[in-house]
């Protein structure tokens, strides 16, 4: 008898693409929350599975900073023009101007939280019923405990102790009018099973995830990229690494480690053997034990 | 343990397993120790947590602090809510549904045990099968896993008894005689001190079966879906209308959830009767020859007919059960009891339909698994028989038959919260 048996990443790919299309279908208005990051780039990947021939029946959403690597911007709109996606922008800068978001200040100043701020002007704007987000639950303790369809009421707010059971692959995506659903399609996938993903169907990637050089400075136990959006403290000073980045965020947040690896198996191998989570490197988590579920009861993603 | 190398990640299958248990008999400190033992935990994740250990006083490093992520968690040092947990060996993915184990988190572990293959059910060495794990038990067989690995742990608590273990083992035996389970292992364990976890016990040599990493890795779980009887519930139809080659597709969008499918294969679609042949099986990587569960594909006919979503492609001589009046086995998981006569939505594959609670035929003690007849309130937690009436036919199998043809669950309609989890009888 032929033995019927899917690999790991085969499963988790279906299981991702029937919850794509189970949006598509329960929801008016979902748009695909992209941050040039490589889990929203596999998430584009697998909507354009879960659809084709056609092409994917949403917008995609990214929420701008303004302190972004530049070649973040650049890939994500090489990949809107060649798949022919619809992308708009909310613009951190727009909210600070509005005076719904005040910058923070100091030398950590990051607007890494006020991106919650314009996220949820712009899911009001754009009247979104289903925010499709990159997170997976072995990022961090708070996610372990997400729901793929998770709701969010008309304060955007998560209720974590209150939250709808999730069976089999049954989504219930019912709501009032003004409430909405945060979406998480891949949140069985671990930080490997993406880069093998990756490697397997050979996804393209902003190059700042393969090494380079760059100047850098070793700030609280992580070494942070050059911006015009980091100011020096006393006593610190830009040298050159070579490096990459494990994640793509903010430049005001988000390390760099320092890395030869130039392939994607250098990078596998490298996961392999990683002593630190990919969040280690980044500063908004460690603010406090809690901080990853106070910001998304606040509406982060 | 040996690390995942990019060769051997293409062969991993996925294992997902369920834990139910609680705070104190060890299963926390299990599931740290198995993710600790793989490997699976990294530096800033053991910093954390040696941290927060010290801040509390404790002497060594709470490995069950790895699993509590809620802050409410951490404050009251109990599991709310069901949290995953991944881990991988170079056999296997595993993803593990954390499960609180006391019984007014049955709901709980009725979502957890919903995915899983197997279930890990943790017995104190010292207070043998206690209620809970007749609970355990009583949940994993309804919700259809096929294999249950009994832990019996902190076996350094009484002497590495060989007798005990033996003893609890007949007990286990006698009381799940009365289940449906037709895997069961036994596995004496020290999670603390890592006794038989991954490592072979120097404690017990008289016990010469399998790790519990040893089992988890090896069990055979390929067979336990339905390849028998095709289900293709239709999820979502798609038509580009472009001006490509595409222009004239139309495709229909969902995961196999039972059998295999091939081109050329005769089907039938519910509930319009239609019949017509299968011309092909999409997807963005190209066609394939066959389809089976759980992938996700897109199917093309033959022959335009009228398909839309909640439909079911079948074949003509083996098709679901079409049906109004569903007999099921419902977990309550809401504060509002059910409600005689109540309406409900329930949602089934990718079908939606009204429903109105007309029967509860009784209700079960699921410590002693008696049945309740002369109790028929349905509050949180409770598990019981219930018939009801749907608005338009929906194409079930028996639970038993297919995990996921056979399941449903519940909505109220006013709060539109998941109230129920059913398994068709």
């Amino acid at each position: 008898m032929t033995s019927y048996n899917l690999n790991h990443l085969k499963q988790l790919e279906s299981e991702s693409i029937h919850i794509f299309r189970e949006v598509a279908a329960q929801f008016e208005r979902p748009y695909l929350l992209f941050s040039g990051g490589k889990d929203s780039i596999l998430m584009v990947h697998l909507a354009r599975k879960a659809f084709w021939p056609a092409k994917i029946p949403f917008t995609l959403l990214h929420i701008d900073t303004g302190h972004n690597f530049p070649e973040t911007i650049e890939f994500r709109d090489a990949l809107v023009e060649k798949y022919g996606c619809k992308l708009e922008v909310g613009l951190v800068e727009d909210s600070i101007k509005r005076g719904t978001a005040v910058e923070e200040k100091g030398p950590n100043a990051s607007r890494n939280a006020l991106q919650s701020i314009t996220l949820t002007e712009s899911l009001e704007h754009f009247k979104v019923d289903a925010a499709f987000g990159g997170g997976r639950r072995d990022e961090e303790k708070a996610r372990a405990k997400e729901r793929m369809f998770s709701h969010r009421d008309e304060f955007n707010q998560w209720d974590p102790k209150n939250q709808r059971p999730e069976l089999w692959n049954l989504y219930n995506g019912k709501k009032q009018i003004g409430e909405h659903f945060r979406i998480f399609p891949i949140s069985n996938w671990t930080e490997m099973d993406v880069w093998q993903y990756i490697k397997m169907e050979g996804i393209e990637l902003p190059n700042i995830y393969f090494t380079h050089k760059r100047e850098v400075v070793a700030r609280d136990g992580i070494f942070l990229a050059k911006s015009p959006y980091i100011n020096l403290r006393e006593g610190e000073k830009w040298e050159e690494k070579i490096v990459r980045c494990r994640t793509v965020g903010d430049m005001t947040c988000t390390g760099v480690v320092e890395s030869t690896a130039s392939t994607m198996d250098d990078i596998i191998g490298e996961v392999a053997a990683a002593r630190v989570t990919e969040r280690g490197g980044r500063t908004d988590d460690k603010r406090s034990e809690a901080a990853m579920e106070e910001r998304k009861m606040q509406g982060y993603f | 343990m040996e690390q995942v190398t990019d060769k051997a990640y293409l062969d991993m299958d996925l294992l997902r397993f369920t834990t139910a248990g609680s705070v104190d008999d060890g299963k926390s400190t299990l599931i740290g120790r198995l993710l600790y033992d793989s490997k699976s935990i990294f530096e800033d994740q053991l910093e954390a947590i040696e941290e927060t250990s010290k801040n509390r006083g404790a002497e060594k490093v709470d490995l069950a602090l790895l699993t509590d992520g809620l802050k409410a968690e951490r404050e009251q040092g109990i599991t709310i809510d069901v949290a995953y947990r991944y881990f991988a060996t170079p056999k296997r993915k595993f993803i593990i549904a954390d499960t609180p184990g006391h019984i007014q988190y049955t709901r709980n572990m009725v979502t957890g045990a919903s995915t899983a293959n197997l279930a890990i059910i943790l017995v104190d060495a010292r207070h043998g099968v206690i209620e809970q794990t007749m609970r355990h038990s009583f949940i994993a067989n309804l919700l259809g896993i096929k294999h249950v690995v009994v832990c019996i742990n902190k076996m350094d608590l009484v002497d590495w008894s060989e007798e005990q273990f033996e003893k609890i083992k007949a007990d286990y035996k006698e009381f799940s005689s009365k289940l449906d389970i037709p895997d069961i292992r036994f596995i004496p364990i020290s999670a603390l001190l890592g006794d038989n976890v991954v490592d072979r016990s120097e404690n017990m040599t008289w016990y010469d079966g399998p790790t519990l990493m040893y089992t988890l890795e090896n069990v055979q779980i390929a067979s336990d879906r339905n390849f028998v009887d095709a289900r293709f519930p239709v999820q979502y139809v798609i038509r580009p209308q472009t001006d490509d080659e595409y222009r004239d597709f139309r495709g229909f969008a969902g995961m196999v959830e039972g059998g295999v499918f091939k081109p050329g294969d005769d089907i039938v679609v519910l509930p319009s009767g239609f019949s017509s042949k299968i011309k092909s099986i999409e997807t963005m990587d190209g066609p394939v020859e066959e389809a089976f569960p759980p992938m996700s594909v897109t199917i093309t006919l033959e022959d335009e007919i009228d398909i839309s979503r909640g439909d079911m492609i079948a074949k003509p001589n083996n098709q679901p059960n079409s049906t109004q009046d569903i007999d099921l086995m419902v977990t309550w998981m809401s504060n509002k009891p059910l409600q005689p006569r109540g309406k409900y939505i329930v949602r089934h594959t990718s079908q939606e339909a009204q429903a109105i609670a007309k029967e509860v035929v009784y209700k079960m003690d699921i410590n002693t698994l008696h049945k309740k007849e002369d109790d028929l309130n349905v509050g949180l937690n409770d598990v019981a028989r219930v018939r009801l009436r749907t608005s338009k036919p929906i194409f079930t199998d028996a639970y038993k038959k297919n995990r996921a043809t056979g399941a449903v669950i519940l909505i109220d309609p006013f709060s539109n919260e998941t109230v129920a989890a059913g398994m068709v009888l």
